[in-house]
């Protein structure tokens, strides 16, 4: 299989994502991918850490998703790319789509490990369910659930070659930049292990407790619709359904009482840990731990546990 | 200004998910289904704001059988004022994109919107790939639209923040959260949508890139281990000794 794989750059280094999606290539190809990135890059942006060792490397940072689509397309022809892998982040989830109908491409979204058997699994139905895809075109366009494969390093350097395309102009124009989390803390469908709550903290002035816990965690917070509807905390921290999706390894639930349309947007969390008053909760159906209880006693006992850890 | 929406089918979002013909096809038997919920309280409703404030025209766009007609009747009596379906089996985004896209491509439409994904499939590729038959620029995630005069000006979803983007000819977009706030069709809305026009287009299965061969739903979870609230200790060992998570 001849497999290339977009990998984006920030800051002069290969992204979190890139990464993961470089590392998925090298796996399916059998250490033979070649990356193509876009922007200023120091050194080797940490892609030959993965195992690749070419890079084509087009000098200016592209903003328009068409851009990178038609830069992708000209080095997956140059190398004679059959698989072209990306991150279905959101910036993947844009040029992906876009280079499998340049390519004349079957495109797999969001898939979440290798093929079997030649089908790529990936999540359906909100988590709640699997699918085997079949692609059944020449040319195959797949981008990767992030935080679903994972970083394989295996040391190495990868060689740099200039790479230029006819990209044609931007025909959008991005403007101010505003973080949402304005502390810098890591965003939340990046994040590793979340500490969530919902109404049973009763009050935005209670959350002191969840974030002292997040606090000697590392984690990131988040919290249930109702609560960002009512202004207890900012909307982007708000998970499920119509919020975001999360699939951090340790998810820590308090006073969320586990409704459908929460649990779609964090099922497929590694560990989950619920805290509730309510034995008959629904999320303790979904849960790995429980702890039958009232937050406002059992968090602050749970965080001296974790501070007395090492 | 004239706008199309790309509304999907999509299960309720309690639906119990199963499967039939061998994992083949989903147990649709006692599933209830709905506007999927980007299609309908981000993109649909947006796009009826923008008629009502600047004038227009709304119309919908669906792939798929006479199984979806309900759910293009509430879109219309949420205000859409037309709706079209095309007529097919739509097996996968590329078949869907490249239908709607043949259809949009003689009629210029200023906007074209999607949801940002659809509950069942979760591809979020649809309105990348028409903008990429019609060779317009789109813009995803986006989580609010206003309209200056030629100009477009949005905000969407980045990594870790929102970025300001602005374009100045006909797009494509996917809506998220953001975008507005979902409406409950009224009385007089419901009654005029039975006699506005849905228009049914003639069209071939073929197109489709991939298919699923087959689904599996997760292994059940182990029951969940309760700890005694007076021994969050214990909680801290499992976490360490036992799932090796902290
Ligand atoms: C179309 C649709 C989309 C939706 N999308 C989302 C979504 O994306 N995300 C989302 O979260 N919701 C979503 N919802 C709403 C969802 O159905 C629930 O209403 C919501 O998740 C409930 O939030 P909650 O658990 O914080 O509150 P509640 O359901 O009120 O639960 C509070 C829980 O706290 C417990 N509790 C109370 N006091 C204490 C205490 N002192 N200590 C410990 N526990 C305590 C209670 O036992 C209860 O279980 C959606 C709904 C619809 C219809
Ligand atoms: N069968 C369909 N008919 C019309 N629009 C669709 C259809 N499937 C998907 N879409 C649109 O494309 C968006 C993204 O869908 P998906 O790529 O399946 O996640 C949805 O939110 C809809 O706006």
């Amino acid at each position: 299989m001849s497999v290339l794989v977009y990998v984006q750059i920030k800051d002069g280094k290969a992204t979190k994502a890139g990464l993961e999606a470089a590392s998925y290539a090298n796996a399916i190809s059998g250490g033979s991918a070649t990356a193509v990135v876009a922007g200023s890059i120091e050194a080797d942006g940490g892609i030959g850490n993965v195992g690749i060792s070419n890079v084509l490397a087009y000098s200016e940072a592209l903003v328009d998703n068409s851009q990178i689509a038609k830069l992708v397309e000209v080095a997956a022809s140059k190398v004679g790319a059959n698989t072209v892998v990306f991150s279905a982040n959101l910036e993947g989830c844009a040029v992906a789509p876009r280079v499998a109908i340049r390519m004349n491409a079957g495109y797999v979204a969001g898939v979440t490990g290798e093929p079997e058997g030649g089908n790529y699994p990936r999540n359906v139905f909100s988590g709640k369910a699997k699918a085997y895809v079949s692609v059944t075109a020449d040319k195959t366009v797949v981008s990767i659930t992030p935080n679903s494969f994972g970083i394989k390093e295996v040391g190495g350097f990868a060689a740099l070659e200039a790479f230029s395309a006819e990209v044609g102009e931007a025909k959008l124009t991005v403007g101010e930049f505003t973080p949402t989390s304005a502390d810098g803390s890591v965003p939340l469908p990046e994040a590793e292990r979340v500490v969530s709550a919902g109404r049973g903290l009763k009050g935005p002035e209670n959350w002191g407790i969840v974030e002292d816990l997040a606090t000697v965690l590392n984690a990131s917070t988040a919290c249930s619709r109702p609560v960002g509807d009512m202004g207890w905390r900012p909307h982007h921290e708000h998970v499920g359904q119509t919020g975001i999706t999360i699939r951090p390894d340790l998810y820590i639930a308090c006073g969320i009482s586990g409704a459908i349309q929460h649990l779609a947007g964090v099922n497929q969390s590694k560990v989950i840990v619920v805290i509730n008053t309510d034995p008959e909760a629904p999320f303790f159906k979904a849960a790995d731990y429980g702890i039958v209880g009232d937050v406002f006693e059992v968090l602050p006992k749970l965080t001296e546990a974790i501070k007395n850890l090492s | 200004m004239k706008l199309l929406v790309c509304i999907s089918k999509a299960p309720d979002t309690t639906s119990r998910i199963a499967f039939t013909d061998g994992d083949t096809s989903f147990d649709e038997s006692g599933v209830q289904f709905i506007v999927n919920p980007y299609d309908e309280s981000y993109a649909l409703v947006r796009a009826i704001e923008l008629i009502e404030a600047g004038g227009g025209s709304v119309t919908t766009i669906t792939v798929g059988d006479a199984s979806c007609d309900p759910i293009i009747r509430k879109a219309l009596a949420i205000g859409a004022n037309h709706a079209v379906r095309i007529d097919a089996q739509p097996v996968d985004a590329t078949q869907v994109a490249q239908l709607i896209a043949d259809y949009a491509s003689d009629k210029s439409y200023d906007i074209i919107l999607c949801g940002k994904e659809t509950i069942d499939h979760n591809s979020a590729a649809v309105g990348a790939m028409i903008a990429e038959c019609l060779d317009m620029p789109f813009i995803p995630f986006a989580t609010r639209l206003n309209v200056d005069g030629g100009a477009y000006n949005l905000t969407c979803e980045t990594a870790g923040g929102v970025n300001k983007v602005t374009v100045n000819s006909s797009f494509v977009l996917s809506a998220a959260k953001g975008m507005s706030e979902q409406r409950i069709p009224n009385m007089r809305g419901i009654m005029s949508a039975r006699t506005k026009p849905l228009q049914v287009v003639e069209s071939s299965d073929d197109g489709a890139k991939t298919n699923v061969v087959k689904f599996s739903l997760p292994p059940s979870k182990g029951a969940c281990k309760i700890v005694d609230a007076d021994n969050p200790s214990e909680l801290v060992r499992l976490l360490r000794e036992e799932a090796k998570i902290i």
